[in-house]
């Protein structure tokens, strides 16, 4: 999660930057913030109305009853009236406010989601390698919610703001020498409250990463449970967590010291400023300057005000995380290198397809190049073979001709069409990719082959599974098709989701099949018998096949040797075993293995 | 998952008292933490009598108003204050430094639980949601501990102050507010179950959001490949919608909810108004008492508003932690023997004595099965794809237990061996290798943490795969990335087994080690495994029929049962059995046609 370099910038820009991502915020929702921040208003304004009928009971009520040993039946309807009047329309208000608040939040939340996961979507393949898996998730999820979290007491913040002023006039109404008493306390509570905020964000930023650490570290420990296991490594694994763990105990016992040392601050200073309220006021009153009723209103005006002016305090406390999570959801929103798709129709409609590699280059996003001036056709209905070592740059090959990447040079062409000209429907009816690591929806079987493509009926399916090997275990799950997977299809074996993958690329009836060692999980046997059938399939494709397998080499036409990148023969199959030793090498490993075992045992015999 | 649905559920105060026995540490200075919390609820109460005081004694006294007597209430109170703001400030420190000390080690342990229950447990629940067990479920007791518990105390601990002053005051009228009081409990109690039914929805509307969004992440080569983009993306809309919906509907009940307490903090005081007006005329109360009432209601009626929300935070923290407490309670069905011994010295052999195996609630995939593998041998199990290879490979390193019969290792039942001595002496390589975020030699150094740069390179190098080190951008220091996703499966599979070479153990078990390596690198690294275990038992799982040739003896599965084992030219020479269709399928794809 480096990779928003966040500048060491001033609190101000922090600030700054709080309020602008604020201030976005507000523009996407702007009616659901306006019925928060007036229900908020609303609300706040009842607290001060109902300091105004406490010092009216204790004035109106009270006092009179107690001069006059009587009550005065009018007054005290009067009071009630007033007091559940305002509970009725508090009641509404804080409801406004709290739902006003609460769905702005969601609204926005739900907003961005859909901006990032879109992103995600347009973004290229590599773009994907270059970021881990648990960061694009928190990207979608904790960062966003980090970014709109001051959204839930922003409305409650600003209705604050508004009677703190609304206060301030009838403080300066009522009495100066009041006034001057608020005038000290509010901003100093202000203050305080601001300090506590921007002291507690780096330390509760510094309690997210810890705990985001501790969530990796268990989420890899328990992903290579296996490897721990039959390692017996159970008691490290345990130890490197508990280190992640006591770092984050001691960011929270750090947090809970700062709130130990400001809360009771918080809490303690309206207590005090009341208290200097009524030893002034009383002064005041002495003179005459200010009645009854105003002094117990005032006072209780000091004790309600105090709360809400935490809500300010909450809003500045979170600013920080926000512009964290901000940045993290713009650096997704920002990202460039999309991989855009041309306007072109591929040259021929129907059949299998050619494949054109010219002069092909690529390289990593770090400068390393993995392919380098690779040339070759996979001529219409034909199927080449790429065969390499462990390394050699065949799945890069694979990845290039279905356009999931995009060459550094040089180009690859369908029909004599640049991949890059063709539209992205075109492409993908086309071209059909088998990757090593199959990945499945968790969606139903069905859903899975299917993937919404219209042609895709349930006998296509059937024969598209009985060619990739796979009728027989499809027809034994409970639901048939309609049996769900699984989340990554765990109910599945790896032989299995591979051969659910390979049924789904023949579904679509591809004119060009990239098989990239695309039945590394499969038993020979059931791989002999799913490559007899895709040779009598009915609708032939071109097929560039990454390959070990002789029996799968055996089925192509042409054989493209890669070493470290680069092509170092091509020819027949028979061809390239007599004229290139390193092909030959490394495809008779296993006849040239047991030859030599033959000519040991001979000579032992 | 299925403590959701459980009908039973055992209530709050049984997780909460045996989450307090797990974790004793949160108990240790308790009564000192809730003396604490009274002295700070008292706080609250010095503006109330300050203001009593200053009506009734130092305003209507008959000598007029008097503002040496105020002077002296305020010094009072702000002494008062300042010991109740410094209980206060103890009583933040003391909680946060127990509850983050007994969560830590709740942690530690629970983390420890998961890794020690067997590789079934692990398969049937996710992992992200045992991930969520050490993380956010601890985090939400810890919140709770942190914030709502210390406000359940503080709140209950007002309560009953302003119980007791109200009472001082005028005992008909608190006595009135509390039979006010007590029916509003029910609606609250009402309302809650209502929120927690909500707040159920919202949890798992984001768990199958944050699954479709890693679908799209760890999906996008073949969302991309077949240009489901769109479809891929209404899903996401579909899922992020719903968990929108869910949490307008939880913040709206939550609203009116904590609304309700509102309400009864005016409905308190407007009786407080018209009973005490009757009061103050009967001269049963004075003024001043009257308006500390006012003052009282609100510290009384708060807490009930707080603690509403509160107790939302508290189930969630509750249901928590009692799924914590429920791993930790499982018993792991593969456990470590109380009076383990340990292997013996030397090459181990091992025996299956009518071991039968099948998963919980599922058929029986393996069938009585007896073999005997002698030490120092090399041997090959082969089979079509479900026959139970795999399942014999996990019962052979314990990382599940036979449902009948035994497993018998150098002489000694597998299920007596002590795991610090069986993990160390036998050591399976998964076809999956998993590898760790780090480098090379991190990874490397996973099967033993004390290897040296040199040793490693050694083991590079006696496997025959100096060249491939040396191809890589940093060598031993290449940074792997996540699960290795810098390198391809294949070589990824080199690094697991460059690993359990480390590890050099007696027993060593091989399962489709080397699925994706390319034909002259397999036979390279397997010449070069023959080499190095001379001197140790060796078990493959072999997908490629030519490890099955050069093995002592060859064990061949068939739908869970062992049904031929032997040296290969016996095997192959019985024409119409189950190896050689295997055999002869090899063949016809590996040679030459």
């Amino acid at each position: 999660m480096t990779d928003v370099a966040a500048p060491p910038s001033a609190e101000s820009s922090i600030l700054r930057r709080g309020l602008r991502n604020i201030g976005d915020m507000i523009r996407i929702e702007p009616k659901l913030f306006a019925i928060g921040a007036v229900g908020a208003m609303v609300n706040t304004a009842t607290t001060l109305f109902v300091s105004a009928v406490v010092g009216w009971v204790v004035a109106q009520v009270a006092v009179p009853a107690y001069e006059n040993g009587e009550v005065a039946l009018g007054s005290v309807a009067l009071g009630v009236g007033a007091l559940l009047g305002t509970s009725a329309i508090r009641f509404s208000s804080m409801c406004a406010r709290r739902i006003g608040a609460g769905a702005m939040m969601f609204r926005v939340q739900a907003h961005w989601r859909r901006q990032v996961t879109r992103r995600y979507l347009a973004l290229p393949v590599s773009w994907h390698q270059k970021h881990p898996t648990g960061t694009l998730l928190s990207n979608a999820n904790a960062d966003v919610e980090a970014a709109t979290r001051p959204l839930a007491p922003l409305p409650f913040a600003c209705g604050t703001l508004f009677m703190l002023a609304v206060s301030m006039v009838v403080f300066f109404l009522v009495d100066w020498a009041i006034a001057l008493v608020a005038l000290g306390m509010f901003p100093t509570l202000f203050a305080l409250n601001a300090v506590f905020a921007s002291k507690m964000a780096p330390r509760a930023k510094r309690a997210q990463e810890l705990r985001a650490e501790v969530s990796a570290v268990g989420h890899e420990s328990f992903d290579g449970a296996l490897v721990v296991k039959a390692m017996g490594r159970e008691t490290a694994e345990t130890e490197r967590f508990t280190g992640s763990a006591t770092e984050l105990r001691d960011a929270m016992i750090g947090v809970g010291r700062l709130r130990a040392a400001f809360e009771p601050a918080i809490a303690g200073l309206p207590e005090l400023g009341t208290l200097l309220a009524l030893l002034v006021g009383l002064a005041r009153y002495q003179q005459g300057a200010l009645d009854l009723e105003q002094l117990v209103t005032v006072a209780f005006m000091f004790s309600v005000l105090a709360f809400p002016i935490r809500a300010i305090g909450w809003v500045l406390g979170d600013l920080p995380t926000s512009v964290v999570g901000r940045g993290r959801v713009d650096h997704v929103l920002s990202a460039t290198g999309d991989m855009d798709y041309g306007e072109r129709e591929p040259a021929t409609p129907a059949g299998p397809a050619s494949l054109e590699f010219d002069s092909v280059a690529y390289s990593y996003p770090d400068g390393g190049e993995a392919i380098s001036d690779v040339t070759f056709t996979v001529p219409a209905g034909k199927t080449v073979a790429l065969v390499g070592a462990t390394g050699s740059g065949k799945s890069t090959l694979a990845h290039l001709a279905a356009r999931l990447i995009d060459p550094s040079r040089g180009a690859v062409r369908l029909d004599g069409v640049d991949l890059r000209e063709l539209t992205h429907p075109a492409l993908a009816a086309t071209t059909a990719l088998v990757q090593q690591i199959p990945f499945v929806f968790d969606d139903t079987v069905r859903a899975n082959l299917a993937l919404s493509r219209e042609s895709a009926d349930d006998s296509r399916l059937w024969e598209a599974l009985a060619a990739a090997g796979a009728d027989k275990f499809v027809a034994d799950l409970e639901d048939g098709l309609d049996t769900e997977v699984g989340e990554r299809g765990t109910t599945l074996s790896g032989g299995q989701r591979q051969r659910l993958t390979l049924a789904r690329a023949l579904a679509g009836s591809p004119r060009l099949l990239v098989l990239d060692d695309a039945t590394s999980a499969i038993d020979p046997r059931v791989e002999s018998r799913i490559l007899s059938g895709l040779k009598a399939s009915s609708e032939v494709a071109s097929v560039l096949v990454v390959a070990y397998r002789r029996a799968t080499i055996a089925l192509a036409d042409e054989v493209v040797f890669l070493d470290g990148g680069r092509i170092t023969a091509r020819g027949a199959h028979t061809e390239l075993l007599e004229t290139h030793q390193p092909y030959a090498d490394l495809v008779t490993a296993y006849e040239q293995a047991e030859a030599e075992r033959e000519f040991d045992e001979e000579n032992v015999a | 998952m299925t403590t959701e649905t459980t009908d039973a559920e055992p209530g709050p105060f049984h997780t909460l008292k045996r989450g307090l026995r797990l974790s004793p540490e949160l108990r240790r200075g308790l009564a000192f933490t809730v003396v604490l919390a009274c002295i700070t609820a008292v706080g609250r109460l010095v503006v109330p009598i300050a203001a009593q005081q200053v009506l009734d004694n130092g305003l209507f006294t008959d000598a007029g108003p008097d503002l040496g007597f105020v002077l002296g209430v305020t010094a009072v109170g702000i002494t008062v204050l300042a010991i109740t703001t410094a209980a206060n400030f103890l009583m933040n420190r003391r909680l946060f430094i127990v509850s983050e000390t007994a969560l830590a080690n709740l942690r530690r342990r629970t983390f420890r639980h998961i890794h020690d229950l067997s590789m079934l447990h692990q398969q049937s629940e996710r992992r992200g949601a045992l991930t969520a067990r050490v993380t956010t479920d601890i985090d939400q007791v810890s919140q709770f501990l942190q914030q709502g518990g210390m406000v359940l105390v503080t709140s209950t601990a007002q309560i009953l102050v302003a119980t007791v002053v109200m009472a001082v005051y005028s005992w008909p009228l608190a006595i009135v507010v509390w039979v006010v009081f007590i029916p509003v409990t029910w609606l609250i109690k009402w309302l809650q179950a209502h929120l927690a039914s909500a707040y159920t929805d919202v949890r798992r509307s984001v768990a199958k959001l944050l699954s479709a969004v890693s679908e799209s992440v760890v999906g996008a080569g073949t969302v991309r490949a077949y240009g489901v983009g769109s479809r891929t993306s209404e899903r996401l809309d579909a899922s992020i919608e719903e968990h929108r919906k869910d949490q307008t509907r939880a913040i709206r009940r939550s609203a009116f909810s904590f609304g309700a307490g509102e309400l009864v903090y005016f409905g308190v005081n407007a009786v407080v108004v018209v009973l005490g007006a009757f009061l103050v005329a009967g001269g049963s109360m004075t003024v001043g008492e009257l308006a500390a009432f006012l003052f009282l209601v609100v510290l009384f009626t708060q807490p009930v508003v707080i603690g509403t929300e509160t107790l939302n935070e508290a189930q969630n923290a509750v249901s928590g932690w009692r799924r914590v407490l429920d791993i930790i309670d499982t018993e792991p069905d593969v456990a470590d023997p109380v009076d383990g011994v340990d292997l013996p010295e030397g090459p181990l052999g091992v025996r299956f004595e009518d071991v039968r195996f099948a998963y919980p609630g599922g058929e029986e995939v393996l069938h009585g099965i007896d073999v005997d593998i002698r030490p120092n041998t090399k041997v090959a199990v082969v089979g079509e794809t479900g026959s139970g290879k795999t399942t014999f490979a996990k019962l052979l390193t314990r990382l599940m237990d036979p449902t009948s019969g035994r497993v018998v290792i150098g002489e000694t039942p597998l299920t007596d061996v002590r795991f610090s001595s069986l993990r160390g002496r036998v050591t399976m390589v998964p076809q999956e290798g998993f590898l760790f975020n780090g480098t090379l030699a991190h990874n490397v150094r996973f099967a033993k943490p004390d290897i040296g740069e040199a040793e490693i390179y050694v083991a590079f190098s006696e496997l025959g795969l100096t060249d491939w080190v040396e191809a890589l951008p940093n060598g031993l220091d290449t940074e792997l990335g996540e699960s290795g996703a810098n390198l391809s499966v294949g070589e990824r599979q080199l690094v697991s087994l460059v690993r359990a070479y480390v590890a050099d153990p007696d027993l060593l078990v091989l399962d489709e080690a080397t699925s994706a390596v390319d034909p002259a690198t397999e036979l390279r690294l397997s010449s070069a495994l023959d080499a190095v275990t001379r001197g140790r038992t060796t078990v493959i799982i072999a997908h490629r029929l030519s490890t099955a040739e050069t093995s002592d003896e060859i064990l061949v599965f068939d739908g869970g049962d062992l049904v031929q084992h032997g040296r290969h030219a016996e095997l192959a020479a019985r024409k119409d059995s189950v190896y050689a269709g295997l055999h002869g399928s090899w063949i016809e794809q590996t040679r030459s046609s």
